[in-house]
């Protein structure tokens, strides 16, 4: 099967709107997650990945009146329009938009601020098709927690299949009310900074990010080039909102994944993990780990440093995978403090530098879905 | 171009209070019915004893509905894909939990605002451990579906897809589901996809 090539990337969080300021903000241990006010909990806010949204409309005013649209709108046009600042070259008619949200402009539901449909994620992709003057119609992607990784897995398979040469994978969710208030009825938000696999994880921690990655099926022009080579995705078939107690679905998607790389467990550098901190999760995600013989592989979580991003979260650290195998260095798991779950895992404690070949990020979501994908990194001949 | 040629090998509609099987129906209610009391009265009809059932949302209950008759006369793989779109989303949910939200918000309603849930209930009901995947788009796009279920099974990814729309919004319900494996007579097409979706079982 063909490979994809992961070109250009562009993330806009609360560590910055470049991805170069977000690796330098991880390089120094920097998170993005603050204490915000909100009276929905009884210790009076909880703490949350969030974009400051003067900075945001400061950098978005070159494109349009901030005024005139939503904040996601502002972050994932911001991000899109990134990319194609950095590639004048490309050709809308031929690029193909892959979008992942779960709940988009949720907080404009019944709420007629904003003009057209955009609290609809279809109105949402329109508008992004529109402001670029996108030919095609966007391809979205609403699947829980995995959309960012399943929207590049998407891609990857309809560029396979040549249905497009190039597309542009973009995703973004809000720390809307909306999702706050459903986590909070969970009882699943924590009340520290989430502490992803560490013993005294209290559970998780939001975020709101945009992410922008150009793929294509031609290489990139630098020395090396990252390629996404293998990738699955599995549903547990257990339970909707609670992960498999044997990581069912999670080791079926690392398993596939692996074989469709035709690689092995043990040729794997670095494992960019979905560690979301609540109790299931992270030990549904050790057993996975453990049953697919990963034993000793560093591996992090970045919801210590961004929080959930939900349907922004896969990709966003697809990107920052992307830049671990580049630069061949890994980043710091942060908050973790003694291991937690019942399985063995090497979770990286500080920045460190080492030299990376290949990747497995995975991800998993409500409704039992769960992706792994394999990237791997080649020199250009 | 794809190696090999895919057949629709069955579908599934319900729409306007009544469930068809291919073009013939299994069910027809009262139109007065609200959408409650008709999916009530399907699962009834349908013999499906599965308790959960009455704790889905609407979106739920319809996929439920649909894929009972579906897989009714064959043997589906774990392996078997399901590959669904919507242009709604999660909506009726949706407005369910932000109605919540000013008093007692619910997990159990708010787990119900993702649209990929319904795939999660298919595949828990009939243990499918399998590819999912929940696109969003305008309307009833059989290019997409078509060239993403082709992928699947061209890859050996799946053996067999379930593929098609399931759409809910203000209690109006649109589902179209179909069986896409190498068994069956009528091919693979766009045109095909969008005729059967198109069919008015009047």
């Amino acid at each position: 099967m063909k490979k994809i090539y992961l070109l250009d990337d562009v993330i806009v969080s609360p560590l910055g709107f470049s991805t170069r300021e977000n690796l330098t903000a991880l390089r120094e241990g920097r998170s993005g997650l603050k204490f915000h006010k909100n009276n929905r909990f009884p210790c009076g806010g909880f703490y949350g990945g969030i974009i400051e949204k003067d900075s945001l409309a400061n950098a978005f005013v070159g494109l349009g009146d901030p005024k005139k649209f939503t904040k996601l709108e502002q972050m994932m046009l911001l991000a899109v329009s990134r990319i194609l600042e950095k590639n004048p070259g490309l050709h809308l008619y031929e690029t193909a938009l892959v979008i992942s949200t779960t709940k988009g402009n949720i907080d404009l539901l019944g709420n007629s601020s904003f003009p057209g449909d955009r609290g609809n994620l279809c109105g949402l992709g329109n508008l992004i098709r529109d402001f670029f003057g996108f030919q095609r119609q966007p391809i979205l992607i609403s699947n829980a927690c995995i959309s960012g990784g399943l929207a590049l897995a998407v891609a990857k398979r309809l560029l396979a299949a040549g249905k497009f040469s190039q597309a542009i994978v973009l995703g973004g969710d809000l720390v809307s009310d909306f999702v706050l208030s459903g986590f909070h009825s969970f009882g699943a938000i924590s009340p520290e900074p989430c502490r992803p696999f560490s013993k005294n994880r209290k559970g998780i921690s939001l975020g709101e990010a945009a992410a922008a990655l150009l793929v294509s099926s031609r290489k990139s022009q630098g020395p090396v080039h990252i390629s996404l080579i293998g990738e699955a995705s599995a549903n547990d078939a257990t339970h909707i909102s609670a992960p498999s107690r044997t990581g069912e679905g999670l080791f079926k998607s690392i398993q596939n994944a692996l074989r469709e790389a035709q690689l092995c467990p043990g040729d794997v550098d670095y494992v960019s993990a979905h560690g979301t901190a609540t109790a299931y999760n992270d030990e549904m995600e050790a057993t996975a780990f453990h049953r697919s013989g990963l034993f000793g592989v560093p591996l992090n979580s970045f919801k210590g440093a961004y929080g959930h991003s939900l349907g922004a979260s896969a990709l966003l650290e697809s990107i920052l995978t992307k830049h671990s195998l580049l630069n061949n260095e890994l980043f710091a798991s942060m908050n973790f403090d003694e291991l937690g779950v019942s399985k063995p895992l090497n979770i990286l404690r500080a920045f460190e530098r080492k030299e990376l070949k290949i990747a497995l990020k995975t991800a998993s979501g409500f409704g039992g879905c769960n992706l792994a994908l394999v990237l791997k990194k080649e020199e250009n001949d | 171009m794809t190696e090999f040629s895919y057949k629709i090998t069955d579908f599934v509609r319900l729409k306007n209070h009544g469930i068809f099987h291919g073009t013939a129906p299994v069910f027809k209610a009262e139109k007065s019915l609200a959408l409650e009391q008709f999916l009530k009265e399907s699962y009834n009809k349908l013999e499906i004893a599965y308790p959960k059932f009455h704790k889905m949302d609407g979106l739920c209950k319809l996929g439920i509905l649909a894929s009972e008759v579906l897989f009714k006369d064959h043997t589906i793989s774990r392996d078997t894909a399901l590959v669904f779109s919507n242009a709604a989303s999660s909506l009726e949910s949706d407005k369910n939990h932000q109605q919540a939200m000013g008093g007692v918000v619910s997990p159990a309603v708010f787990v119900y605002t993702l649209p990929n849930i319904v795939l999660g209930e298919i595949s828990i009901k009939y243990n499918l451990q399998s590819e999912t995947v929940f696109f969003i788009d305008n309307a009833f796009n059989p290019e997409l579906l078509m060239d993403y279920a082709e992928v699947l099974l061209d890859s050996k990814k799946s053996p067999a897809v379930v593929c098609g729309w399931i759409d809910l919004k203000n209690a109006e319900y649109d589902v179209f589901l179909c069986l896409i494996s190498n068994k069956g007579e009528l091919p693979l097409s766009k045109e095909n996809l969008k005729q059967l979706y198109l069919f008015e079982n009047e």
